[in-house]
């Protein structure tokens, strides 16, 4: 019987082993895969239990957890309501978006930078505090962008090209995320339900992830494609109708005026850029193709969800088109869609001659004992064009906003390169109004895009430039102190 | 000097139990963990003591001196370890639920568990403690082999009569007289063991040694093969009527064993367990909430399977909880135990391990495992062969049923309706496993004893 029973404990062992090596791989291996699990509430309960870090801008917090008496000992106060599209919102019951979700492990304690700590916490007793995270926004400028707007809606991105720090996110209208913060469930989902149904979309972040149509201001990316193709420079010209039939339709492209561009029998690019004209931008795409538009349009980030560290909405450049379909693309109409943080992104790549940096929000991370835990470096994102296209593609925007329909964009004594932009949206909706640019456009500090979303309440009445440029350059000059 | 000389040298040098004095150690050792356990979720979640600390630790801690006592004068020789691993599980266990009662009042719960397990507890100790008084010897039991089939047989099918049977969670294993519920189906297996292995004494030279070649296996004779088929119905009738594959699973692996330490002859082995899976397999493709349990196992965080009603919510919730654990476990009262549905019974194993973390699953598992080495042990060296099979069986029942439960909760195998043995909140689970420490105890007592029943051997 002996025998026998040496293989049943044999057997028992090899079930027990199997027991051991099941929980090893939960609690141990997939343990931070299961944290993150959509089902999972625990790291929402979790993160009221210690103090949760602060996120700070020029070392004032904007975010920070404050002891209360109930039993889930932290309040999360939201200081400004300008910067809810920034930290988003961290909530009980409605979980967390924004940074405070993107760098929820960092607010917590719980990232693994933080493992000593962890440590030395379960040692001591006392819970481990969360690390705060400093942000690269400048509080003047994200003020004048938040001001700038006014009571309409839209969104406002500045970047500096030369390291890709965000200096200005905004997006309007924004909402007050201590509504969501509050313990009690009822009222948090009540306020949530709210904002929720309010038309005006305060809890969108339109600054990147909500995309709209770029209009003219896609002009910018195909006056680089065409000199980076190399088949065309500026100068290049193409023949100047008032109107421009689109291959195989009964569709006819016009510019804004209605008229020529320009006085001449032919039209460069650099004046189609400057005056903004559809015509001869609808002959160029027709002549360079959509995947050489693509291409370069995905080299700015198109297709791309960019992580900043909160992840942005790609960019869509449309595929499988006929010609007349890439007529229209080429002025960012068609399905062309994008948000300001991609047309920030073109700019500062412009500026920086022709290397984009990779946009980020977080200028540290510093551990509740003030050691650092992360400081991201300026890292590239691409290099979209040469430098010499760069370079040209400026002298291109430079002339829209010193000489052409992108005026309003200028600041005394400052040199400023610009596009405006005016998407139409179909019969009777309102426009969608742009701007991007950058300043000084000898040694830029600054790029800026800015999106006016339903016609910035003028419905068709307003343009790019009388909207949209305005609210660049309070940005530009509250960048460049002026 | 005359006194020295004429002194009387005692005749009779007193045995020293030894194995009660190790038993005394680990006992003393045993009660001081249960104390630790509640005292720190009493600093942790009510930042003071109170009474209700010797409410939860004297019973169990008092009554394991009181079986401690009984053992030296009745059973000196049984094994020193059963006992303080028994009441280590059962305090962890009581704490656990204390705990948890402890999460749901603040949470504004009524549904308390706590005192009725003390209950419980203090019940089934008295009746670990009876066995030993009233089971004189290790014999005994193979007197009552045929009665115990009866009362098996009826106890495992109590639940799917009408009146009486109730349902919970879909499963059909419980008794009800008015508020009072109770899961036969924990003692079954008790008085099934005692007759697989007094049936398996008589029979298994037959079983061993008769039946034709046929390509080296000897297959048995129908006669010998009745039983087997008998108790793989019946098996199958449990998992129809009782919507239960766990407890099915443990009576025919139980049995399936048995016949095999008997007989020695691996064809049973293979031919119990073709007939069990080909049975499973077929149930799963009849009845829905068969698959659906498969479904649930192999993906649990599918929306599909996450929101169904009886999906995997329960077993998700498990998961995370033990993920959230990790290597040292959020310490006791730490965690938010209380988001997975029954935190208290079925899934108490999910959760110890966040808050003893992966070490304190380590150290359960362990127990376990010690606690089982040492029925086998039993097994092994006791000279009667009914002892043998029926430690044999007893141990492997709690192995089997600690392997489907927990194997459960870590997705190892399907999840069923069982209990952790001596840890989960449950009376007829602690009544019956502290019976089956009773029975082991004063098994091994006998195991120096030399005693040894004709019914051959080898």
């Amino acid at each position: 019987m002996n025998r026998e029973l040496k293989r049943v404990s044999f057997v028992i062992f090899a079930m027990f082993l199997s027991l051991f090596v099941a929980t090893t791989g939960i609690q141990i291996i997939g343990a931070d895969a299961y944290s993150q699990d959509q089902h999972n509430v625990r790291s929402a309960y979790d993160s009221y239990k210690t103090q949760r870090g602060a996120i700070l801008v020029d070392g004032q917090p904007i975010v920070e957890s404050v002891k209360t008496d109930d039993i889930y000992r932290y309040q999360r106060v939201y200081k400004d309501e300008m910067y809810s599209a920034v930290t988003g919102f961290f909530s009980l019951y409605q979980g967390s978006t924004g940074l405070e979700s993107a760098m929820g492990s960092y607010l917590t304690g719980k990232n693994s930078s933080q493992f000593f700590e962890q440590i030395s916490a379960l040692l001591s007793g006392n819970p481990v505090q969360g690390a705060s995270v400093e942000l690269t926004i400048d509080p003047v400028v994200q003020k004048a962008a938040w001001d700038a707007l006014g009571s309409k809606k839209g969104a406002v991105v500045a970047i500096d090209p030369k390291t890709g720090n965000i200096l200005a996110m905004v997006s309007k209208p924004g909402f007050d995320a201590n509504l969501l913060a509050v313990h009690l469930g009822e009222e948090s989902n009540a306020n949530y339900k709210a904002l929720l149904e309010d038309k005006d979309g305060p809890l969108l972040n339109r600054a990147a992830n909500e995309l709209y149509a770029p209009g003219s201001v896609f002009k910018v990316i195909m006056a680089t494609a065409a000199v980076e193709s190399g088949q065309y420079t500026k100068d290049s010209t193409f023949p100047n109708p008032t109107k421009f039939q689109l291959p195989g339709t009964n569709v006819y492209v016009q510019n804004s005026g209605e008229g020529k561009c320009g006085g001449k029998g032919t039209v460069s690019i650099a004046d189609a850029v400057r005056l903004s004209c559809n015509v001869p931008m609808a002959q160029l795409g027709i002549a360079l193709g959509q995947d050489r538009i693509r291409a370069q349009a995905e080299l700015f980030g198109f297709g791309k969800k960019v992580k900043y560290p909160m992840t942005s909405t790609a960019s869509i450049y449309p595929s499988n088109m006929d010609d007349a379909q890439t007529g229209l693309s080429a002025f960012g109409q068609y399905d062309d869609r994008t948000n300001p943080l991609q047309m920030a992104m073109v700019s500062a790549a412009i500026a920086n001659q022709g290397v984009l940096m990779k946009p980020n929000l977080v200028e540290n991370v510093l551990s509740s004992n003030l050691s650092v835990l992360a400081q991201p470096q300026p890292e590239i994102f691409s290099q979209p064009m040469s430098q010499a296209t760069a370079q040209s593609v400026k002298e291109m925007m430079i002339g829209a906003v010193s000489r052409g329909v992108s005026g309003n964009a200028r600041i005394q004594d400052v040199l400023v390169a610009g596009k405006t932009g005016t998407a139409q949206n179909g019969k009777g909706q309102p426009y969608t109004l742009w701007f991007t640019g950058f300043a000084p456009a000898d040694n830029p500090q600054v790029a800026v895009a800015v999106v006016i979303a339903d016609g910035g309440g003028q419905g068709q009445g307003g343009v790019g430039n009388s909207l949209a440029a305005p609210v660049a350059r309070k940005v530009m000059e509250a960048v460049l102190r002026k | 000097m005359s006194n020295l000389l004429t002194g009387a040298i005692p005749k009779i040098v007193r045995v020293v139990p030894r194995n009660r004095n190790i038993e005394a150690l680990l006992l003393l050792f045993a009660v001081g963990l249960n104390a630790f356990e509640l005292a720190q979720i009493q600093l942790s979640l009510l930042e003071v003591l109170n009474a209700d600390f010797f409410l939860y630790w004297l019973p169990p801690a008092v009554l394991a001196f009181v079986i401690h006592v009984i053992l030296r004068n009745r059973a000196s020789e049984a094994d020193p370890m059963i006992l303080p691993i028994a009441l280590v599980l059962n305090g962890l266990g009581l704490s656990m639920i204390y705990r948890l009662d402890l999460g749901s009042i603040a949470n504004g719960g009524t549904e308390l568990f706590g005192m009725k397990q003390v209950i419980w507890t203090v019940i089934a100790m008295a009746f670990a403690a009876a066995v030993i008084i009233y089971v004189p010897s290790h014999l005994f039991l193979r007197r009552y082999v045929y009665v115990s089939m009866f009362i098996g047989i009826a106890l495992l099918l109590a639940p799917s009569l009408p009146l009486i049977g109730r349902s919970i969670n879909g499963a059909r294993l419980w008794i009800g007289i008015g508020p009072f519920t109770f899961q036969p189906g924990e003692l079954a297996k008790i008085a099934l063991t005692v007759f697989f292995a007094g049936y398996l004494v008589t029979r298994r030279e037959s079983l061993a040694l008769t039946g034709r070649k046929v390509l080296g296996l000897r297959i048995p004779r129908a006669r010998e093969l009745g039983p087997i088929l008998v108790i793989w119905a019946a098996s199958l009738l449990v998992l129809v009527l009782q919507r239960d594959l766990g407890t099915s699973l443990l009576y025919f692996g139980l049995f399936i064993v048995l016949v095999y330490v008997a007989t020695g002859r691996s064809i049973y082995v293979i031919v119990g367990m073709t007939m069990f899976i080909t049975g499973a397999l077929v149930a799963s493709r009849i009845m829905d909430y068969v698959s659906g349990r498969f479904d649930s196992w192999l993906n649990p965080f599918d929306s599909k399977n996450y929101d169904a009603v009886g999906g995997s919510y329960q077993l998700a919730q498990g998961i995370f909880g033990l993920a959230h654990g990790n290597l040292l476990g959020t310490g006791l009262g730490g965690g938010i135990p209380h988001l997975v549905p029954l935190a208290e019974s079925d899934f108490i194993i999910a959760s110890l391990g966040e808050e003893l973390g992966l070490v304190g699953m380590f150290a359960i598992l362990g127990l376990y495992l010690l606690f089982v080495a040492r029925g086998l042990r039993i097994g092994f060296i006791h000279p009667d062969d009914f002892s043998k099979l029926l430690a044999t069986g007893l141990s492997f029942v709690i192995a089997l049923q600690c392997f489907i439960v927990i194997g459960g909760v870590t997705r190892v195998v399907p999840l069923t309706g069982l209990t952790t043995p001596l840890l989960a909140a449950g009376g007829s689970s602690l009544l019956a496993n502290w019976i089956i420490v009773g029975v082991l105890l004063r098994v091994s007592d006998s195991i120096g004893a030399g005693e040894k029943v004709i019914g051959g051997g080898r």
